[in-house]
């Protein structure tokens, strides 16, 4: 009978295990019934609650490492999960916006001011300048850099940095309008911008990826495993002679990767690594980066606005962060309900897009700057 | 944290500027790609 209670007896001696418990029910159910980012939240979700029911063997088993920490060793330690993730993801990206409207890039830059911010906000609360970063750059807006670059700075907030980057991707239809609107007035937002897009060769959209993989290595070594991986996903898109491998990428590729990747970062929820103040305040800063984030995009093309004589709806610039297409919706919206005549979703998509490249740079710029 | 705070404000400096450096040299390489490969040239 007592072995029969054991687990029972340990799961109340230990009240943060039921803690997290009721945390993996509630990524369940954002998951589940709000469909924020189903695929990494119910894996996460049900890892978090795993991982937390004492003597289960999902870490440790007979004193080896169980199937959980394996996959953890195997996919997060070596990098490869965040990786093989960024094939799929660059196999699904269209830069046909962004090469039609080049000058769309710079937002992608500008909209990382969020992660900087961070950086610098976080270290003035005594944050160690590595788990500062890993902090900073869950205002990427994008998952898999942000596990990437947390875990090759060794911060020991992973599991927070995780389900703050994938929940505030999804709260971004909720977070952007309140940035935005704060820094933007209503006459700004209903500017109205032509539309001319440059038609875009074959050749060109082979071409970009590669060049910037050797744009990428060159000016920032750091960041070539990531642009290299997004940028070989959108190889096989573009060459045209490799349409089967392209529909594996952005399908069973991305899908088994975000069931292992979801499920092994559980690892980092147990609940005596993830019940700490500090955690809250690292997910305090991530919300803080996104907002941050679309305040730099918007005052960015504010400043443009300054010089030029076709203004620039300055929302565009709030679009330049990663989460690809939901900011870019995000962005037409406000401009709908400002006035219902103001189409601006193309401009939109390619800041987005370009905030794609523009948070993979950032992430290999960090580590690059502290490793 | 004095210390940390000079190195963000580093990063901050050398991080978001390099971001605009190659977004910038992105620009101008899509510029050019546009320019030797135009649509009619390639046939599409």
């Amino acid at each position: 009978m007592e072995i029969l209670l054991e687990g029972v007896l340990a799961l109340i001696a230990e009240p943060g295990r039921i803690a997290m418990i009721a945390i993996g029910c509630v990524l369940m159910y954002l998951g589940i019934k709000k469909e924020y980012e189903p695929t990494l939240l119910v894996p996460m979700g049900l890892g978090t609650i795993l991982v937390n029911i004492p003597f289960t063997g999902v870490l440790e088993t007979g004193g080896q490492p169980g199937p959980f920490q394996v996959l953890f060793d195997m996919g997060i330690e070596t990098e490869l999960f965040p990786l093989l993730l960024f094939i799929g993801i660059g196999a699904m990206i269209d830069f046909g916006p962004l090469l039609s409207n080049p000058f769309l890039l710079l937002f992608g830059a500008a909209a990382q001011f969020g992660i900087f911010f961070v950086i610098i906000v976080a270290s003035l609360l005594g944050f160690d300048i590595n788990d500062a970063a890993s902090a900073g750059i869950i205002a990427a807006a994008d998952g898999p850099t942000s596990i990437f670059v947390a875990n090759s700075l060794g911060s020991k907030y992973m599991g927070a940095i995780m389900v703050a980057a994938y929940s505030y991707m999804a709260l971004v239809p909720i977070i952007q309008p309140i940035a935005v609107k704060a820094v933007t007035t209503k006459k700004e937002r209903a500017i109205h911008m032509s539309y001319n897009p440059r038609a875009v060769s074959k050749t060109a959209k082979i071409l970009f990826p590669v060049t910037i993989c050797i744009i990428a290595g060159l000016v920032a070594p750091a960041s070539l495993p990531l642009v290299g991986f997004l940028m070989f996903g959108n190889l096989l898109r573009e060459c045209g002679v490799l349409d089967n491998l392209s529909n594996s990428a952005q399908n069973e590729l991305v899908n088994l990767i975000s069931i292992l990747l979801g499920l092994c970062v559980s690892v980092k929820m147990e609940y005596h690594d993830f019940l700490q103040i500090d955690t809250l305040i690292i997910m305090g800063l991530g919300l803080l980066g996104f907002v941050m984030d679309s305040v730099g995009g918007v005052m960015f093309a504010k400043l443009l606005n300054l010089f030029r004589k076709e203004k620039i709806n300055p929302m565009v610039g709030a679009a330049g962060i990663s989460a690809f297409p939901m900011s870019s919706r995000v962005i037409q919206k406000l401009a709908t309900e400002e006035d219902p005549q103001n189409f601006i979703l193309m401009q939109a998509a390619g800041a987005n897009v370009a905030g794609q490249i523009a948070s993979v740079v950032a992430g290999g710029l960090v580590l690059g700057l502290l490793l | 944290m004095t210390e940390n705070l000079m190195l963000a404000l580093q990063i901050l400096g050398l991080g978001w500027g390099g971001i605009f450096l190659v977004m910038f040299i992105i620009y101008l390489v899509s510029l050019g790609l546009a320019r030797i490969f135009p649509p009619e040239q390639a046939g599409e």
